[in-house]
């Protein structure tokens, strides 16, 4: 007790530097539109780490397959696949046998889709997180995004491997193939940003994300070639789906699908950072709502 | 204005609570604003207003007009019953949320504990948890790594940092959660009243702790229903009442005018949704309350006179021996003591169901002068179970009125312990050394009698 009545008198005065040195925080209310304060989020850096990570680990945890998730179900849709398009319909796969030209778009398709899936619900999930606690919400649907690479990573071993079994040799583009998986991850988080604010006030979105994947799917060339569209037009107007430039850039830098992608990809690139950039402003503008309202 | 660690100016928070009810006259308008609802709702979120799932009209200001600054280095509590907006008001000061209108400036590195263990996630082991809790909690990686065996061991978990937090007791998990708190280091520390959980021993070193980093400069802003953890704590206290600053002074002042004034209503307690109260299927507390002889509540006891503590309960199920128990603390934390049910006619006796009322008597000139907490409990004599426990249910001020017969006789000055029972005293003149005749006169009289 006593000790804590004379407290005040025992702290030294600070000397007048080192006061100015401490970091102000301002909190008032912030009004439409407000900046999207990236270099906050690179101060949590490490918390973006943490909960990716976290992500990661819990992912399989109590499954008896693990970690072979992440590869059983590309893989299992690619046998599916092979045999209902490639055998039975005699869908065309650009001269490259078909197993593999499904795979090659399966295991970037697999990221995108389990990313939107599970970031789109990522800020419910993580609702008592938000109403506990101040860190840069964004770092939540981001983490959710990031911590599928490692599925994509796994996944992609296994398309080397069928690369290695079909004597697939890739041509020097794969150094392209880096910033295709940026452009998935783009558009997986420009879409999850949308749909998770969404899903903060309507719970509806958290069932029309499956139905959003099956159809983004088939407007996808997964199970055939973007070739089948012959007008040049009209391909264009197709590789709108941002998507449509990351499957056709993967078979490209990998496979060596001879059709060169280049203005599609285009595209389908400025596509994919619309989403992004739209997603990340309105995120930031509703992210004061959350805490009230999740 | 370098010594201001906290400055808030003219705060507001509004709240929407409900659905403003709309008349529709004829069936097709509520048909047509059923297929609108949506639309509307979804322009309203595309523009970026924030409702809830349904049409939100209603408001509640949860705070209104709140200002006051916070030197560096205080230590701050924040009293006012439920509702008063204290929460908010800690929601608003660890940026959970945005006030409506005003501002708050902060100086300094912060950190909020408005739940222990928050982002714990199971499926970890208690090593991976307090890597995630600490970064969640601000700290930096190099920080925890630096820190980690001090708080493994301040957890006393130690055998089981690799076991997933499932397999904790919720006592671990919470003492694990508070260890990684505690080491917390930030210029301005806020906290709810997270300390109102775990056992007794260790939420005093948790307040130990806490009192460390009050003494290293810090600055802590503390709310709490414990009074006597903010007495403890704290040397000023600020005390809201409907999102209003009804007072702010020094803690003992604020206290007791907070007690004093019925806003407290600490002597009673009442839990009026039964499925929500105290207990379990067997048995729960509806109602404790510190009472005089007159079966009013007592909120300050004359220490002269008896005071009752008394406890309603509803049994549900029969055939139980059961064990009404009430915990008495003083303001500084000290247990006064634990009494048992005695009863004769109860005791050993299973109990029919139904409601029933059980009150202690304290007996006058026992207690010592301040603030007592009641704690009630129940227990099954047998089985050693616990049906319900409630740490600082109610709590009452016992006063001495200074008017000579009580245990202080005529000093009027401070007096200490826990206890003031009245004793019974003999002072007997045994060695005379000025002997007069008189006295020796009377004690002659003394011995012959």
């Amino acid at each position: 007790m006593i000790s804590k009545k004379s407290l005040g008198n025992e702290i030294p005065a600070l000397p007048a530097v080192e006061v100015d040195n401490v970091p102000e925080i301002l909190i008032q209310p912030s009004k439409g539109w407000v900046s999207l304060n990236l270099a906050e989020l690179w101060q949590y850096r490490e918390l973006l780490y943490f909960l990716t990570w976290r992500d990661v680990k819990v992912r399989y945890k109590q499954t008896i397959l693990g970690v072979a998730w992440a590869i059983i179900q590309p893989f299992l849709t690619m046998v599916v696949f092979s045999l209902f398009f490639g055998k039975l319909a005699k869908v065309p796969s650009d001269g490259i046998p078909y197993p593999i030209f499904s795979y090659a778009a399966l295991v970037p398709w697999s990221f995108f889709a389990n990313g939107l899936n599970q970031a789109s619900n990522s800020l419910v999930t993580n609702a008592n997180m938000i109403k506990k606690i101040y860190f840069p919400r964004l770092a939540i649907p981001l983490a959710t995004v990031g911590s599928g690479v490692i599925d994509f990573v796994l996944a992609f071993f296994i398309l080397l491997l069928m690369m290695l079994y079909y004597g697939i040799i890739p041509t020097i583009n794969i150094i392209w193939l880096p910033f295709f998986l940026l452009l998935t991850v783009c558009t997986s988080l420009g879409t999850s940003l949308w749909l998770s604010v969404m899903n903060v006030q309507f719970r509806d979105v958290r069932y029309t994300v499956p139905f959003i994947t099956q159809f983004w799917m088939f407007m996808t060339p997964i199970a055939y070639p973007s070739s089948l569209i012959e007008n040049q037009l009209l391909r264009m107007v197709y590789a709108l789906n941002p998507m449509v430039g990351v499957i056709d850039g993967f078979r490209w830098a990998l496979l060596g699908t001879e059709s060169n992608p280049g203005l599609n990809i285009v595209v389908s690139t400025i596509m994919a950072f619309v989403l992004l950039i739209s997603g990340t402003f309105y995120f930031r503008r509703m992210e004061k709502t959350f805490a009230d309202v999740v | 204005m370098s010594d201001i660690a906290i400055h808030a100016e003219n705060l507001s928070k509004m709240y929407h609570i409900g659905k403003k009810q709309e008349k529709y006259y004829m069936l097709r308008d509520s048909l047509v604003d059923a297929f609108k609802a949506p639309f509307r709702r979804v322009t309203k979120l595309l523009r970026g207003q924030a409702s809830g799932a349904a049409e939100l009209d209603e408001t509640i200001w949860a705070l209104k007009d709140i200002s006051f600054e916070i030197k560096r280095g205080e230590l701050v509590g924040i009293i006012g019953r439920n509702g008063a907006g204290k929460s908010t008001l800690l929601k608003i000061l660890s940026r959970i949320t945005e006030p409506t209108t005003g501002f708050v400036r902060i100086r300094g590195r912060i950190s909020s504990l408005l739940e222990v263990g928050t982002g714990f996630h199971h499926e970890l082991t208690g090593r991976e948890n307090v890597y995630l809790n600490g970064a969640i909690l601000g700290m930096a990686r190099a920080e925890i790594d630096r820190k980690f065996d001090e708080i493994v061991a301040f957890s006393e978990v130690e055998k089981f940092v690799d076991t997933p937090v499932k397999h904790y007791s919720s006592g671990m998990k919470l003492r694990l959660a508070f260890a990684v708190a505690a080491h917390l280091e930030p210029e301005i520390l806020i906290v709810d009243e997270v300390l109102a959980v775990g056992d007794a021993r260790f939420q005093r070193r948790c307040i130990n702790k806490m009192q460390d980093v009050g003494q290293h400069g810090r600055t802590v802003l503390f709310v709490s229903h414990n009074m006597p953890a903010v007495t403890r704590l704290c040397e000023r206290a600020i005390l809201l009442n409907e999102g209003q600053i009804i007072e702010d002074g020094s803690v003992g002042q604020v206290v007791n005018s907070y007690l004093n004034s019925g806003l407290g209503t600490m002597a009673v307690r009442e839990w009026r949704d039964i499925k929500k109260a105290p207990g379990d299927d067997i048995i729960r507390l509806i109602r404790v309350r510190a009472r005089t002889r007159d079966g009013e509540t007592a909120e300050a006891a004359d220490i002269r006179q008896p005071v009752g503590l008394e406890m309603e309960y509803e049994v549900f199920e029969a055939g139980h021996v059961l064990l009404p128990y009430f915990n008495v603390l003083n303001e500084d934390g000290v247990k006064v003591f634990t009494a048992v049910e005695q009863d004769p006619e109860w005791r050993g006796r299973p109990r029919p169901a139904g409601r029933y009322i059980t009150t202690a008597w304290i007996p006058g000139n026992l207690l010592s002068e301040g603030l007592l907490f009641v704690g009630p409990a129940m227990r099954t004599v047998k089985a050693m179970t616990r049906h319900f426990i409630v740490h600082e249910a109610i709590a009452f001020q016992v006063i001495d009125t200074l008017e000579g017969d009580s245990a202080r006789g005529d000093f009027t000055g401070d007096l200490l312990g826990v206890v003031r029972p009245m004793l019974n005293w003999e002072t007997q003149l045994v060695n005379d050394q000025f002997m007069s005749e008189d006295s020796a006169e009377a004690r002659q009289v003394a011995l012959v009698e």
